[in-house]
């Protein structure tokens, strides 16, 4: 990156659309204020900035992307437009938002077919966005073809109030215990996996840690006298 | 009928002197008869969580008839420590120091795979100088050819063969005293940083690097003349923990195991990262997908890495003195570290600089180290080819100065999947060369 490049701005690297000429699909954040402080310190209490993620991308995609989409919009054929409900390429890499109900197509398609065999998931990472109304809970699906040496991820975006998502660990047997995980940390729920109970944290957990309004906890630091406070109480440089 | 025995997987029975049978018509006394005779023949074990062989932390339910396992479950968990969350409070920079504490055993890794994906974020990954890279190449060789020893000695220990093991963390040893003279720490280096490394490698570090090339060839070549001819190692581990190709990609398995299947599979050689097209090595493979197999995989990346480790210290002394961090003074941590002779420590200079001569820099010191850099919102995937398969991660930003999220796909996490289909229909001896030949490090699997 040149320096002269804006490293806080929240859109795409140079070179890409600017924010703006893209449909915005995630809500990250919302930012009120300075420093993450409760309140502006100079007393304005306008500050107000969304913080988005790179939004839809238009075709051409670019390098094999566009091939991949082409064979998969076919394979699913009039379900297409239902089930890949946005196509992002940001930094190089390849994001095909799902409707859930059209994971598992997807996934068996792009397990299967001789064009795309991605042949190994690379687990499923959940992300936790509470500003995104309606669409709080995230999970990611890296996927990674060894055949084509490609790699490409699939967002599945579901409510905090109906956390449902299709196990697909009958198409990635090794999605087993992500999905578990994913459940544990987040509370999204898999339907159809054989066995989803928590994996990391103990049986008897309330909660779902890594979600943002799960405090972090600990306790404030004692050195010499002086006290700090838990990582999570600190002023925050959001 | 059906009846309901002690299971590994099942519920804890408050009770142990009351069993409870359900039954779906049929005299009582058959019932009774016939679950007294399946509660003789069904014993469920628990290997772990402080058995020695289990590595610490893995709890293994078994479920055996004599000698022969017909039923396996992991459980894990007890070595869970929230780094991911942990992470979400720090700046981008110090989850370098949360990261590599992970899988403790190869710690580089995911320091390295972690900046790979801060840098793509950031859009600087072309940026980094190129001896940076060379001494990431360097600390990744290094950390696979420990964590390869560690996963053959400590093996051969769980087999009985103390001497492996010692002969191992000998040879592993001289893998951390190049290390530990060029980040200043022998494990949990926090060494690689968004942009480059920590600090330069000092004037001696190609000397040192040349020096013990030799020594743990030497330690290799001990450790193949202790195993693979041995008659009883052979006997323990041929055509034990058996998993095909088939199985592999079922279960998303990668690293050695996957390569012992006969896949080629290197992230190294199918995504380059850090210049590795540059480097001349090979990547052994097998088609005996046994434990034993495994081994020999495991000892020949070692050498194949030590011939990386050379190619590295030739190429340091070629690039003497150019930069180990990007330029982009907004992201290039200001603290150039130094390793003195009690260990390591800000550099003297640096401190001169900021404290007598700058106050802009001591502001700017100020600034990047207690805030940190902003990183634009977005999120990527990495991966690097670490010591036990693809270790991933997946890093979104919100376009500040600490992950929004942090997640490691861990290989061990993944692998020890495969623990039930290794272990099943096999003897009780053999899960113990199952737990082995999958290397997991616990830190790694729970983080």
């Amino acid at each position: 990156m040149s320096d002269s490049q804006d490293l806080t701005g929240t859109g795409a690297p140079q070179g890409g659309p600017q924010p703006g000429e893209r449909e915005q699909i995630t809500l990250i954040n919302v930012r009120e204020g300075m420093f993450g402080a409760q309140g502006d310190t100079s007393g304005y209490d306008l500050l107000v900035k969304p913080v988005e993620m790179p939004g839809a991308s238009e075709r051409p995609y670019g390098e094999w992307f566009d091939g991949v989409v082409d064979v998969l919009e076919e394979l699913l054929g009039d379900d297409a437009a239902a089930a890949i409900e946005h196509v992002v390429v940001d930094r190089g890499e390849l994001t095909l938002h799902i409707a859930r109900e059209h994971l598992p197509a997807v996934a068996q398609h792009l397990r299967d077919d001789q064009d795309l065999r991605f042949e190994m998931c690379l687990g499923v990472s959940g992300v936790h966005y509470p500003a995104d109304a309606g669409r709080e809970l995230h999970a990611v699906y890296p996927m990674q073809s060894i055949t084509h040496n490609r790699r490409l991820r699939l967002e599945v975006a579901v409510s905090d109030a109906d956390p449902h998502i299709p196990s697909i660990t009958s198409i990635y047997p090794m999605n087993n215990w992500h999905e578990r995980e994913t459940w544990d940390f987040f509370g999204i729920v898999f339907d159809g996996h054989p066995s989803l109970a928590r994996i990391e944290m103990p049986d008897d957990w309330v909660g779902h840690p890594q979600r943002k309004d799960y405090p972090l906890g600990g306790i404030p630091v004692e050195y010499k006298g002086a006290e700090i406070p838990s990582p999570d109480n600190r002023r925050q440089y959001r | 009928m059906t009846q309901t025995a002690p299971h590994a997987t099942g519920a804890f029975v408050e009770d142990p002197d009351a069993p409870e049978y359900s039954a779906y018509g049929g005299d009582w006394s058959d019932i009774a008869d016939e679950a007294a005779r399946l509660a003789q023949q069904r014993i469920v074990v628990n290997m772990g969580p402080q058995h020695p062989s289990t590595h610490g932390v893995l709890r293994v339910m078994l479920e055996i008839e004599g000698e022969t396992v017909t039923e396996t479950r992991a459980g894990i968990g007890y070595l869970h420590t929230g780094i991911e969350k942990n992470m979400e409070f720090r700046t981008w920079t110090q989850g370098v120091t949360f990261c590599t504490r992970m899988d403790y055993v190869a710690s580089m890794s995911q320091e390295a795979v972690y900046c790979m994906g801060i840098e793509k974020l950031l859009g600087i990954t072309d940026d980094v100088p190129e001896r940076a890279n060379i001494l990431r190449v360097l600390m990744l060789e290094l950390t696979r050819i420990g964590s390869h020893l560690v996963a053959v000695g400590t093996g051969g220990n769980e087999m009985g063969a103390t001497t492996v093991m010692t002969t191992a963390f000998v040879a592993r040893e001289d893998t951390f005293r190049v290390i530990e003279m060029i980040s200043g720490l022998r494990t949990n280096n926090a060494y690689i940083r968004p942009g480059g490394v920590a600090q330069d490698a000092p004037e001696d570090a190609v000397a040192l690097i040349r020096k013990v090339i030799p020594q743990i060839k030497q330690k290799l070549d001990e450790l193949a003349d202790l195993q693979l001819e041995n008659p009883i190692f052979k006997g323990r581990l041929k055509g034990v923990a058996n998993l095909d190709l088939a199985g592999c990609m079922a279960l998303g398995i990668t690293g050695p195991i996957l390569r012992s299947a006969g896949l080629p599979y290197d992230v190294r050689k199918a995504d380059p990262y850090f210049g590795y097209e540059t480097y001349d090595f090979q990547v052994p493979t097998s088609t005996d997908a046994d434990a034993y197999s495994r081994v020999v995989l495991r000892l020949e990346e070692c050498y194949e890495s030590l011939k990386i480790v050379e190619q590295c210290a030739d190429r340091l002394e070629q690039t003497a003195g150019q930069p180990v961090m990007v330029a982009d003074k907004k992201i290039a941590w200001p603290a150039q570290l130094s390793v003195g002779s009690d260990g390591q420590g800000n550099s003297l200079d640096h401190i001169r600089h900021i404290m007598g001569e700058s106050m802009e820099s001591l502001i700017h010191h100020f600034k990047l180290v207690t805030e940190g850099f902003k990183v634009p919102a977005g999120q990527v995937y990495s991966a690097i080819e670490g010591p036990k398969g693809l270790l991933g991660v997946h890093l979104v930003s919100d376009g500040g100065t600490k992950p929004w999220r942090a997640h490691f796909r861990d290989p061990g996490f993944n692998n020890l999947q495969a623990l039930s289909i290794l272990t099943e229909g096999g003897q009780v001896a053999d899960v113990v060369v199952a737990i082995a030949t999958i290397d997991m490090v616990l830190g790694g699997v729970d983080r």
